[in-house]
């Protein structure tokens, strides 16, 4: 094996890690004929060793295209990396070379997507494309490579991987899609993985499959867990730490236990009102009213206010606090939780 | 008129329990869908079939919402297509007040089918792109232009948009201007215009955002208070259905496994695949964590077109005997005060009681 570098590092014991990824400040912007729309508007988070961070948001606010500029997969254009930096390791991978940047990926991060059908080549076995990880980057032999993939589907535990390691998607299920595309993902021993809703399109018990099998292979390796999903059990079942993100921005971060249990955003504090418990019929749901914002004209102030039951607009404002003319910096509200809310006191009760 | 007296029954209703919902509105029995399996192009020659759905029973009374829930391949989508006639069962019967749908034709066929609507999953596929909204609305008046009268009907439309949450000036819009959530407004708003007695849900809310997907729940809640309809409430969000059903029914490889109110299929559920289906939802609440009695399938979902011999659950199930593999159970209550097809069924809580926060 000739990676020294990486893998000496590797596997300290959860939750005790330095940061491996820091998003400083990201902006993205897709430049379209119909205008400009701002998919992410100043993201930042770090996230540790063996830390499983959940990144909480509905479609369009912004949580898959931050990650796509992680991974360098941004379609460009449209898409447009305007600002902010992306250190891994503590090195910015956005001024190094397009060289230098490939070799991170893999090794140093890897991803996984939400439709595996889709992301897998269907005329290639499965066998062949997760050996093409070991042949692009260390460049091993055929024999090799096929080799190590049958010990990946093991460990991702496909059931009879040596015989299915020729078989093409098309032949397995969902699940076992799933699966294979983590192989892919973790042959390298990447020290962070970004899950793109990775369990959106299994069913459930499937998808507790899968989320378990996750959780145990980032035990085993140490690595850093970027979890983009719209499912608060999810998250809830599988994450240290939330960032909530609406409109392009982050508006509520903090663990998982505070923010779940007490939200300092109003935005948050909707979401979880929003869903049917199932332990409880429970009663009436309370919805966000409207529709999330379009990212071509983004509200001014705080991008929520137009949704916001707490909204103060004008003379109700406090001064340097009106909703719809002051943008809310994601500031500390209390110890360990952060918000962007003029009004986060409020919201929290505190 | 001969159809109008063809499979009138009338036997069905007595047999029921009484609940507050009202009399019956529709009765499944036994309903299959078998769909061939075919080979080679000039002689297509059939080499089995996909037992889509194999014998389901269901009943919906009026006012009254059941859901059915189960996961993707379990046949639950069919059953939503025959009841609403896209498809033809191969065996069994639809009950509709009573007359069975199969041996409907003509005005009687035409009644059924305006009387019962649907409203689909992917609100960006069931809505056409070059129709106007007004269009798509008023579409159904053009087969059942007795619903209403050709003078007042874009007021009537208007009104229907007013009433499913849209603004009424949309009328000449098109589909690709609304959102998600929006469209999905104007599915139901479709299938309002025809006044029905019963709409069949097909996955309605699952394509939505969590934050919008709370709109068309209570938007849902809302028409039938006031309209009195009764739904089927298709999905795989088991916290939706509880949330919406008054009845719920668990489907697995095509036939139903467990049935009760929602309390009992939630509280103490007896079938085995239902206690795993519940263990494997995750919870949102911090306080619940790790109290979740925690059942991992193994495998996956054996194929519709060669099902497992007796009990379809057997070769996923950690309870399953000899007999399992010999005699299908019946779904019958076994002791558990509510109807389970399980010969082992026991009733075991899976999902934690709520705690007061």
């Amino acid at each position: 094996m000739t990676r020294p570098d990486l893998s000496k590092t590797s596997a300290p014991a959860p939750g005790a890690g330095t940061p491996v990824l820091e998003v400083d400040d990201l902006h993205v912007e897709f430049r379209t004929r119909s205008g400009v729309v701002n998919a992410v508007n100043g993201v930042s988070y770090t996230l540790a060793a063996g830390e499983t961070l959940a990144i909480l948001g509905e479609s369009g606010s912004g949580k898959s295209v931050s990650a796509q500029a992680i991974m360098g997969i941004l379609d460009s254009p449209p898409a447009v990396i305007t600002g902010g930096g992306i250190f891994f390791e503590g090195k910015d991978l956005l001024t190094q070379p397009a060289e230098e940047q490939r070799k991170v990926r893999g090794p140093g991060i890897s991803m996984i997507f939400q439709d595996a059908l889709s992301s897998l080549n269907p005329v290639y076995s499965v066998g062949f494309q997760i050996g093409e990880m070991f042949r692009a980057h260390r460049g091993t032999s055929r024999k090799e490579a096929k080799k190590k993939a049958v010990e990946l589907m093991d460990r991702v535990r496909i059931p009879g991987a040596a015989a299915r390691v020729d078989d093409y998607p098309h032949q397995f299920s969902g699940g076992m899609r799933q699966r294979v595309m983590i192989a892919m993902a973790i042959a390298l021993d990447p020290r962070v993985l970004i899950a793109d809703e990775p369990t959106t399109a299994l069913d459930v018990t499937v998808q507790a499959q899968v989320m378990d099998l996750l959780k145990d292979l980032q035990r085993d390796t140490g690595m850093g867990l970027v979890l983009i999903t719209h499912d608060l059990g999810v998250v809830n079942e599988v994450a240290d730490e939330v960032a909530v993100m609406y409109a392009g921005k982050i508006v509520e971060r903090g663990t998982v236990d505070d923010v779940f249990t007490d939200a300092a955003h109003p935005y948050t504090d909707g979401l979880m009102s929003s869903i049917p418990q199932l332990e409880a019929k429970g009663g009436r749901l309370t919805p966000i009213v409207g529709q999330p914002p379009n990212l071509a004209a983004i509200p001014s102030g705080c991008p929520f206010h137009p949704r916001c039951s707490r909204r103060r607009i004008g003379a109700e404002a406090a001064p340097g606090r009106d909703c719809a003319a002051d943008v809310p910096p994601l500031r500390l509200v209390v110890p360990g939780r952060e918000a962007a809310c003029h009004y986060s006191e409020e919201v929290l009760g505190v | 008129m001969s159809d109008d007296s063809d499979g009138s029954t009338g036997a069905t209703a007595a047999s029921l329990p009484t609940t507050a919902a009202g009399e019956t509105l529709l009765e499944v029995r036994d309903l299959r869908k078998h769909f061939p399996l075919t080979q080679g192009i000039v002689f297509r020659r059939t080499i089995g079939h996909v037992r889509a759905v194999d014998g389901v029973n269901l009943t919906l009374r009026r006012k009254e919402t059941v859901g059915l829930v189960g996961e993707s391949g379990c046949g639950k989508s069919t059953v939503s297509k025959l009841l609403v006639a896209l498809e033809k069962p191969t065996s069994g019967s639809i009950l509709y007040k009573g007359r069975d749908v199969a041996k409907m034709s003509g005005r009687a066929l035409k009644a059924y089918r305006r009387e019962v609507q649907i409203i689909f999953q992917d609100p960006y596929a069931s809505l056409n792109p070059r129709m106007t909204v007004g269009d798509i609305v008023a579409e159904g008046w053009a087969v059942h232009a007795d619903v209403a009268p050709r003078k007042g009907r874009l007021q009537r439309t208007q009104e229907l948009l007013d009433r499913v949450g849209l603004n009424p000036d949309y009328v000449n819009r098109y589909p690709h201007q609304f959102s998600g959530g929006q469209r999905q407004r104007i599915g139901i708003a479709r299938a309002l215009a025809l006044r029905p007695e019963i709409i069949v849900c097909d996955e309605p809310v699952s394509a939505l955002d969590v934050s919008v997907q709370a709109q068309v729940v209570n938007l849902l809640e809302d028409l039938q208070d006031e309209f009195g309809l009764s739904y089927l409430f298709i999905a795989h969000d088991l916290s939706v259905v509880r949330h919406i059903s008054d009845r719920v029914a668990v489907m697995y490889l095509g036939s139903i496994v467990e049935e009760g109110t929602d309390e009992q299929v939630y509280a103490s559920p007896s079938h085995p695949y239902t206690q795993a289906l519940l263990s494997s939802v995750p919870l949102h609440e911090p306080a619940l964590r790790g109290q979740k009695d925690r059942i991992l399938l193994q495998g996956d979902v054996p194929s519709p077109a060669d099902p497992p011999s007796g009990c379809r659950f057997r070769t996923r199930c950690w309870k399953a005997q000899d007999v399992c593999a010999v005699e299908p159970p019946a779904l019958v209550d076994r002791g558990q005060g509510h109807p389970s097809a399980c010969h082992f069924a026991e009733a075991r809580r899976v999902v934690p009681l709520e705690e007061g926060r």
